[in-house]
C-alpha cells in the first residue's frame, strides 16, 4: 500500500485520502457514512447491493463507493438527490421480493434491511409481482436457510469461497430466481460443508441464521460478553449472547485483532458446554475411589504442597507441566514460566507441538 | 451425336462447384446437395479425387433465405443458383455442366444482387468464396501475409496502424480497438492474454458465426497479430458451445494452421510464440460481457464484476487481457495488408470501415450484409432487404438487439454509425437488425426483449435482477389488458433507475427498448392502457372480434365453430358477436372464408 495521499472532493469538502482507497473507505475514514448490504469488510468489494451507489461529477451513471477507487480531483457526492431517489428504489425493490414478516423475524432489530427500509420510509408494496416461495432448508444441526428472505448479496458465497475455501455455497438459477444454494440444492453435510457458521455471520438478513438460537431471544433482548474463545490457542474474540443468564448464542466480534469476526465451527457452536448439567464447576480432590468437592484456595494448596514434596524428595526436572492448546497464548506463556521459574525446570510443552 | 443411352463424360478441368454449407445452408441440406454433386460427378465416370476437388464447400454469403446457394463455375463462366436441392443437382449437371446451358429459371434473382454484390466488402468477400476446411484457400487469397507483414515491423507500429485506422470494437459498444491495444501493451506483464469473444447471443444476431464458418482462419490471424501488438503468448477464444458448425471449423483452422507454423514457437521467424485455446460457453448470454467472459475462462459461474480495473489491466486471472469480437479480430489483417489509410477512407469520420449486420424480422430479404459504415438505414431495409413483405408499411427497426432500441419509420433516413445510433436511443451492439412492420404490437415487441433479458441476467446486481423482472411484469399487465394509469411514468421512472445503477451493460442497456419504444410509440402504450385496445392486434387479451356486417355473407359458418356460443346468427342474417361470451380464441376468424370478422 502506497502512502501517497490524493484529494477528492466529498459532499464538497476537499478530503485528503490514500491513493489506493476506495470511495467508501475514503468516506468512512472521513466520517461519511455510506449505507451498504453486500459489503462486508473482510471481503473483496464485490458492488451487486448498489445501495453504495454515489453520484461523481462527470459521470452519468452512478457509481458503486464500494469498489470504485479514488483519483485525484473527484467530486462524489453521497446524499444527492439521484443518489437519495435511486437508495429509496433499490430498498422497495428488494422488498418487493422479500416475505416482510419482521414481527416473527429472528434478525429483527440486527438486520440492515430493517434499517434501511426505516430510513428511506419504503415497503416494497408499488410492483406487485411475483415473490418468491421456496421451501425453508434446515437439515441440518447448525444453519436454518429461508431462500426467501435472501437478498441476494452474495456474501454468504463469497465467505464460505474467499476466507473459509470451503465452497459449499454458490449462486444457482438465472435472473430473478438466482439465488445462493448448496449444488443441487442438497443438504448440508459435514462432507460438503464446515459448519463454521461464517456465512451466517455475515447475512445482513434473517436469510441465515443460528439454527441453535432460533426462538431464544433478539438481539435487544441479549446482553453481549466479549470473551476469548476456549478451545484452541488461537485466541478467536467474540461475543456471547447472553439472556436471563443463558448463553443462547455466540456473535462475530468484527474488531477482534486475531480473527476480525471469523470463527470456526467449535467457537461459533460448541458452546453447550456451558450449560451442560456435566459440567465441572468446582475442583475435584480424589479421596479413596471418589472425587470431592473442594473450594478452588483448598485446591492449589493441595496441589502447592504436594509438588513441594516432590521436588524437595526428586530435584525440579521430576515435574513438568504440560498445557493445553484450548488455552490462549497468554495462559501457555504463564504457564511455561511458572514452570522455569518456580519449579526451576525446563519440562514444559504444549499438545499443539505434536 | 450423343445417344440417349451415352452420357458425355463432362470436362472437369476448370469446373469448380461451390456449395453454400454454413449453418444455414447446412439446414437447408448444403451437404446433401454436396454430395449429391460428387456422386453424379463419379456417375459420369470421374475419378473420386477429381470429383471431390470439384465440388468445394464455402461459407456464409448472407443471402441465407436462398439457400442452398450453388455457384457453378466452367471455364472463367460463372453461375448461382438458388434453392437447390439433392433432386435439382441431376439437371444443373446435365443442363449446364454437359450441355453447357445454364438453368436460367434456378439462377438467382435481383434480390440476391442487392444483397450480395456490394461494392464494398471486406469480411464477407472470402466468406462465400474459400473453403473454410483448407488452409490453402485461405493462403492463396492472400491470407497470413498480414501476419508476416505484421510481424516484420515492431509490436508498437502494429498498434500504430490500427490506431490511426479508427477501427472501433464491433462487439457494441465501439471502443477504438488501437487505443486498448495501446493501453495493454504499454502494461508490464510476464504474461498478457487476447480474447476473441465469439459468445455471439443476441436473438437474431449471426454476424460471428458465418464470419467463423466462412473463414475462420481471418479470425485466427488477427489475434495472432493482436497478440503480436499487446505481448500476449495465448489467445482464447470464447465461442458458444451452439455453434457446433464453427466450432469444428475453429478447431480444424487451428490444427492447420500450427501444422504450417502460424501458430506455436517462433512465428515466421520472429522469435514471438503463440497459440490459441477454444473455450466453449455453457449458454448464457452474460457472458458476451468481457469480466464475465473471463470469469467463465476461469471456470467460475460466469458473472461480470465492476470495472476498474479494467481487463487491458487486470484481466484473465488477473494478468492484462485484450477481448476482441470476432469482427473485430477479422478485420485486422486486413487492415495490416492495405494500411490504415485504406480503412480509414471506408465508412465516414470516427466510424471508419465496414460494419457486418444481419437483417431479420418483417422484411423480404433476410440475411447477413456487410456495408460501409454511415450508409442510411433506408438504403438497408428498402435496397438491400427490399422492404416488407406484402408491402406492408415499415413501422421500425431495433438495433442492437436486446440491448438497443428501436429506430422508428420516420428516422429511416438516418445514417448507421455508432454516434448516431446512441444518439436516437439506440446502439450498434453487435450488428443485430430486427424489421418490425405494422403487424408488430412495439409493447408486446419490448416485452419480448425484456422477458430474454430478465431471464438471461446473471442476478448479481439488484437493479438488473429485480428491476427488469419488475418492469417486465408491468410490461405483462399492459399487454394483457391490465394496465393502469401511471404504468407509462411507472415504466420510465424504474428504467431509468435501472439504467444508472447497474453494474454491467447487460442491467445498464436492457431498459433500452422500453424507453424507445415509449418515446416513439407512447401512443401505443396509451392505447393499450386507455383504450382497452391494440393497434396492432397483437396483444391476445386485447384483441376484439367484430363482424363486418356489409361483408358477411351469413353463411353461419363462425356461429357452427365458435366453441363458447358467442355468435348469435340467424339465416339471413349477419351474426353477431357477444363480447361478453367471447373468449378469443380466434377461431371465427380462422373459419370465416369472406375475411368478414376483424
Amino acid at each position: 500500500m502506497s502512502n501517497k495521499k490524493i484529494k477528492i472532493i466529498l459532499n464538497g469538502v476537499k478530503t485528503a485520502c490514500d491513493k489506493d482507497d476506495t470511495v467508501f473507505n475514503a468516506a468512512k475514514k472521513a466520517g461519511v457514512f455510506i449505507p451498504t448490504l453486500c459489503h462486508d469488510m473482510r471481503l473483496e468489494p464485490y458492488g451487486a447491493c448498489r445501495m453504495c451507489s454515489v453520484e461523481v461529477k462527470g459521470v452519468s451513471r452512478l457509481l458503486p463507493a464500494c469498489s470504485t477507487p479514488v483519483s485525484e480531483g473527484m467530486d462524489v457526492r453521497t446524499e444527492s438527490r439521484t443518489v437519495k431517489r435511486v437508495r429509496k428504489r433499490l430498498v422497495s425493490l428488494l422488498l418487493s421480493n422479500h416475505p416482510n414478516d419482521c414481527m416473527r423475524c429472528e434478525t429483527s432489530g440486527a438486520c440492515k434491511l430493517q434499517n434501511l427500509a426505516y430510513e428511506y420510509k419504503v415497503d416494497g408494496m408499488e410492483y406487485g409481482g411475483e415473490r418468491w416461495k421456496l421451501p425453508i432448508r434446515q437439515a441440518n444441526p447448525f444453519i436454518v436457510y429461508e431462500p426467501n428472505k435472501c437478498i441476494v448479496c452474495g456474501r454468504c458465497v463469497r465467505i464460505c469461497n474467499e476466507i473459509v475455501m470451503a465452497g459449499t455455497i454458490d449462486f444457482t438459477g438465472r435472473g430473478f430466481n438466482t439465488v445462493p444454494d448448496t449444488a443441487f440444492r442438497v443438504a448440508r453435510t459435514l462432507s460438503i460443508c464446515e459448519f463454521c457458521g461464517q456465512c451466517v455471520s455475515t447475512c445482513p438478513t434473517g436469510a441465515l441464521t443460528d439454527k441453535k438460537a432460533r426462538g431464544k431471544g433478539r438481539v435487544h433482548e441479549m446482553k453481549r460478553v466479549k470473551t476469548t474463545c476456549s478451545y484452541c490457542g488461537t485466541g478467536c474474540s467474540f461475543y456471547l449472547n447472553v439472556k436471563d443468564d443463558k448463553v443462547v448464542r455466540v456473535s462475530s466480534d468484527f474488531f477482534g485483532p486475531v480473527n476480525q469476526g471469523d470463527l470456526c465451527v467449535k467457537g461459533r457452536y460448541g458452546y453447550d458446554f456451558i450449560h451442560s448439567r456435566d459440567r465441572i464447576k468446582t475442583p475435584l480432590v480424589k479421596r479413596g475411589d471418589k472425587f470431592v468437592k473442594t473450594s478452588w484456595d483448598r485446591a492449589f494448596a493441595i496441589i502447592a504442597s504436594n509438588f513441594e514434596k516432590i521436588i524437595k524428595r526428586h530435584g525440579s526436572d521430576s515435574v513438568g507441566a504440560f498445557s493445553s492448546s484450548r488455552c490462549t497464548n497468554e495462559e501457555n506463556f504463564l504457564l511455561a514460566k511458572f514452570v522455569r521459574t518456580v519449579f526451576k525446570t525446563n519440562n514444559v510443552d504444549n499438545c499443539a507441538r505434536v | 451425336m450423343a445417344s440417349t443411352n451415352t452420357v458425355r463424360k463432362p470436362s472437369v478441368k476448370n469446373l469448380t462447384i461451390k456449395v453454400c454449407v454454413g449453418t444455414g445452408g447446412l439446414a437447408a441440406g448444403g451437404q446433401e446437395v454436396m454430395n449429391a454433386f460428387s456422386r453424379k460427378l463419379r456417375a459420369l465416370g470421374i475419378k473420386a479425387d477429381i470429383a471431390k476437388k470439384c465440388v468445394k464447400k464455402t461459407g456464409c454469403r448472407g443471402c441465407c433465405s436462398k439457400d442452398v446457394l450453388v455457384d457453378v463455375r466452367m471455364n472463367g463462366n460463372s453461375a448461382t443458383y438458388q434453392h437447390i436441392s439433392r433432386n435439382k443437382v441431376e439437371r444443373i449437371i446435365q443442363e449446364h455442366i454437359i450441355d453447357g446451358n445454364i438453368v436460367k429459371e434456378w439462377l438467382v434473382g435481383p434480390e440476391y444482387h442487392a444483397f450480395h454484390d456490394r461494392k464494398i466488402k471486406i469480411l464477407l468477400k472470402q466468406c462465400g468464396e474459400i473453403d473454410p476446411e483448407d488452409i490453402g484457400d485461405y493462403t492463396s487469397s492472400g491470407g497470413y501475409k498480414g501476419l508476416k507483414k505484421a510481424l516484420s515491423g515492431n509490436p508498437s507500429s502494429v498498434v500504430n496502424v490500427i490506431k490511426k485506422s479508427g477501427l472501433r470494437g464491433r462487439g457494441g459498444a465501439g471502443f477504438p480497438t488501437g487505443l486498448k491495444w495501446e493501453i495493454c501493451s504499454n502494461e508490464e506483464s510476464g504474461q498478457k492474454y487476447i480474447i476473441c469473444n465469439a459468445d455471439e447471443g443476441d436473438p437474431g444476431a449471426f454476424m460471428d458465426r458465418s464470419v467463423i464458418e466462412g473463414n475462420p482462419h481471418s479470425v485466427i490471424e488477427g489475434m495472432i497479430i493482436g497478440g503480436y501488438a499487446i505481448g500476449a503468448g495465448r489467445g482464447y477464444i470464447y465461442i458458444r458451445a451452439e455453434y457446433p458448425v464453427a466450432i469444428s471449423r475453429l478447431r480444424i483452422a487451428l490444427k492447420q494452421a500450427r501444422k504450417k507454423g502460424f501458430l506455436g514457437k517462433n512465428i515466421y521467424k520472429s522469435g514471438f510464440d503463440f497459440d490459441i485455446r477454444i473455450k466453449e460457453g455453457a449458454g448464457a448470454f452474460v457472458c458476451g460481457e468481457e469480466t464475465a467472459l473471463m470469469a467463465s475462462i476461469e471456470g467460475q459461474r460466469g458473472m461480470p464484476r465492476s470495472k476498474p480495473p479494467f481487463p487491458a489491466q487486470k484481466g484473465l486471472w488477473g494478468k492484462p487481457t485484450i477481448i476482441n469480437n470476432v469482427e473485430t479480430l477479422s478485420t485486422i489483417p486486413h487492415i495490416i495488408s492495405n494500411g490504415a489509410k485504406w480503412f480509414s477512407s471506408i465508412g465516414t469520420k470516427n466510424n471508419s470501415g465496414t460494419k457486418i449486420f444481419s437483417i431479420t424480422g418483417k422484411i423480404n430479404n433476410t440475411g447477413l450484409i456487410e456495408v460501409p459504415m454511415g450508409i442510411s438505414l433506408r438504403e438497408v431495409v428498402y435496397d438491400i432487404g427490399g422492404g416488407c413483405p406484402q408491402n406492408r408499411e415499415l413501422k421500425a427497426v431495433q438495433t442492437g438487439g436486446p440491448s438497443g432500441g428501436c429506430i422508428p419509420a420516420s428516422l429511416i433516413d438516418m445514417p448507421l454509425d455508432y454516434d448516431s445510433l446512441s444518439s436516437v436511443g439506440s446502439m450498434m451492439g453487435s450488428g443485430g437488425m430486427v424489421v418490425m412492420d405494422d403487424t408488430t404490437c412495439m409493447v408486446d415487441m419490448a416485452k419480448f426483449f425484456l422477458e430474454f433479458t430478465q431471464n438471461e441476467s446473471c442476478g448479481k446486481c439488484l437493479p438488473c435482477r429485480v428491476g427488469n423482472k419488475r418492469l417486465y411484469e408491468r410490461l405483462k399487465k399492459i399487454t394483457e389488458g391490465r394496465g393502469k394509469k401511471g404504468d407509462i411514468e411507472f415504466l420510465l421512472s424504474l428504467a431509468d433507475d435501472i439504467k444508472i445503477t447497474s453494474l454491467c451493460g447487460l442491467g445498464q442497456t436492457a431498459p433500452n427498448p422500453v424507453l424507445s419504444t415509449i418515446k416513439y410509440f407512447r401512443n401505443e402504450y396509451e392505447a393499450h392502457i386507455f383504450e382497452g385496445r391494440c393497434p396492432a392486434g397483437v396483444c391476445e387479451a386485447l384483441r376484439q372480434y367484430i363482424v363486418k356486417a356489409e361483408v358477411c355473407k351469413m353463411c353461419g359458418k363462425c356461429f357452427k365453430e365458435c366453441p363458447a356460443e358467442a355468435i348469435a346468427w340467424e339465416k339471413k342474417q349477419p351474426a353477431v358477436i357477444d363480447k361478453g361470451k367471447c373468449i378469443k380464441c380466434g377461431r371465427c376468424f380462422e373459419v370465416c372464408p369472406f375475411s368478414a370478422i376483424k
